[in-house]
């Protein structure tokens, strides 16, 4: 996920001269706080007026106007660890895949094994490059026999489609239906009892990388509620068409009502991730590492072909030189994506990721590559923040267990 | 948004109360509220001579790193040793117990050239 773009307000002119590196966060919006923008089009949510309706502050990210926070970043993650919230990620891509071909194409271009897949059931996987690395992480959904979803991230949405498009010699059906498309995820240890009075859809069935297709209660049918998320808190993500979103959000909300519960931005989302240990593409996963060296290996399946097959094969029989790990700050400080990675001689042995403070552990966590040997759990590492090293332990994700 | 008439403002965003020949400085209601939560404020600049401009300390919020930078010549005196337990006071009192530097000014005239609340609230368009 990137940001880009144009955010016409005075944010821009705040500026407490922020250390600007490029890397500061995996969400990048922190930029909008000091980059002299270049002015590029921004793409629009269906409810973007609504969020800003409800005290969302707007970002420019991954080419879309975006709320990254309501009130408390802090706040909103806390109540979907332990409550429910919902995120507002119609930003995100969606294309569909049809026809007698469309399987063939899926197992081309991803690395998981898409023939596992029955109707109704999700998929984590990656779209392997030519070279060794990831054009981009996605879900796959099957919907029935000859028909799936593909959901990607909305900094790629053109990337992908292109890079798919070309893998495509064998004729499937491709639609490319982003545009057209809300998402919702309502997270959160009681999003089940919300989206359970949104739908005659049983909801309570439903197993983890699991959807129906079912109704919103007074709103429409035909919408695709699936038990996924990227928060590692529970919950359920909703896709519906745009001219439903509001009805829908509102419908999110009055159901929601007596849980308390709150919008959520893409900062909460971020941080709610990492305390998961989840990647992030564009920050821990891009074009330039393979599925291998970041965990990814139980998404990349070799009983079948696929684009670059061998060559990862190859990685995990001979093994990787580094690999993304997780780790957690001993001596007090934030970890930030670019900050460098050394052992206890102060050799550099890597580079951060992505970094934040935990807000439900309260201290710093990160994800980043190291070398072997340092890559094993409790190998004591330095992370350089600004003019000191600061001790660190790599860890196995997930940091929050609930 | 919360701008006492009785401070001086500056473009980064930071305001200083004089007191005869001494300041407190902190970051406006305006930077907080933009920044989100503050979640680490590192300042190890106690005692020493910076010049304005220059850096004197490190604030953190969620998802953003900004250097705080001397609104005026002079010498730290004191930091807020308070937001190390509680940084989030930056955004609950920007202006009273989020303080964070207590500095003996070198030349006070130069607190004339800052701005004042009126120009600061034009500046960031409010």
């Amino acid at each position: 996920m990137h940001e880009s773009a144009y955010l016409g307000s005075v944010a821009i002119l705040l500026c407490l001269r922020m250390v600007c590196t490029k890397q500061i966060s995996l969400l990048k919006f922190p930029f909008y706080l000091c980059e002299k923008e270049t002015t590029m089009e921004l793409k629009h949510i269906a409810l973007e007026n609504k969020h800003e309706q409800m005290g969302g502050k707007m970002v420019p990210f991954a080419g879309y106007n975006m709320p990254v926070r309501y009130a408390s970043e802090k706040e909103e993650h806390i109540n979907v660890r332990k409550n429910v919230g919902v995120f507002d990620v119609s930003h995100m891509g969606e294309f569909m895949v049809r026809g007698p071909k469309a399987l063939d194409l899926i197992q081309k271009v991803t690395s998981n094994d898409a023939s596992k897949l029955t109707p109704g059931k999700v998929q984590y996987s990656c779209l392997p490059n030519d070279k060794g690395g990831i054009v981009d992480d996605l879900l796959v959904y099957m919907l029935k026999e000859e028909e799936y979803m593909l959901v990607v991230n909305a900094s790629n949405i053109e990337k992908d489609w292109a890079w798919i498009e070309k893998q495509n010699d064998m004729g499937a059906e491709m639609e490319n239906i982003s545009d057209d498309v809300s998402l919702f995820a309502v997270q959160g240890p009681n999003a089940g009892k919300v989206v359970a009075k949104l739908t005659d859809l049983n909801v309570d069935e439903m197993g983890f990388y699991t959807f129906d297709k079912g109704n919103i209660k007074g709103v429409t049918d035909g919408v695709v509620i699936s038990a996924t998320g990227y928060t590692g808190a529970g919950g359920f993500e909703i896709y519906v068409y745009n001219e439903y979103a509001e009805a829908t959000w509102d419908k999110i909300f009055e159901a929601g009502k007596e849980y308390n519960i709150m919008p959520a931005g893409l900062g909460a989302r971020d941080t709610l991730r990492l305390e998961m240990g989840f990647c992030l593409y564009g920050n821990d996963i891009d074009e330039t590492t393979s599925p291998i060296e970041a965990g990814l290996g139980w998404i990349t399946k070799f009983n079948k072909d696929f684009i670059n097959s061998d060559e990862l094969k190859k990685q995990k029989e001979e093994g990787v030189s580094r690999r993304l790990v997780g780790f957690e700050m001993i001596d007090k400080g934030i970890p930030r994506a670019g900050y460098e990675i050394t052992d206890t001689d102060g050799n550099n042995i890597g580079k951060v990721t992505s970094g934040s403070i935990s807000p439900s552990l309260g201290y710093g966590i990160g994800l980043g590559y190291v070398q072997k040997p340092h890559t094993k759990s409790d190998s004591e590492v330095f992370i350089s923040v600004r003019n000191k090293k600061l001790k660190a332990k790599v860890v196995k994700p997930p940091f929050y267990k609930a | 948004m919360n701008l006492p008439e009785e401070l001086k403002y500056t473009k980064d965003h930071e305001w200083v109360r004089v007191e005869g020949n001494e300041a407190y400085v902190g970051i406006t209601d305006f930077a907080q509220s933009e920044l989100g939560d503050i979640v680490f404020v590192e300042i190890e600049t106690e005692g020493e001579e910076i010049e304005q401009n220059e850096v004197f300390g490190t604030i953190e919020a969620v998802k953003t790193v900004s250097d705080l930078f001397m609104p005026v010549s002079g010498k730290v005196l004191e930091f807020n040793s308070s937001l190390e337990d509680s940084p989030e006071t930056v955004n609950s009192d920007p202006y009273g117990e989020g303080w964070m530097i207590k500095i003996s000014m070198d030349d006070a005239s130069q607190v004339d050239d800052l701005m004042s609340a009126a120009d600061y609230k034009e500046m960031i368009g409010q």
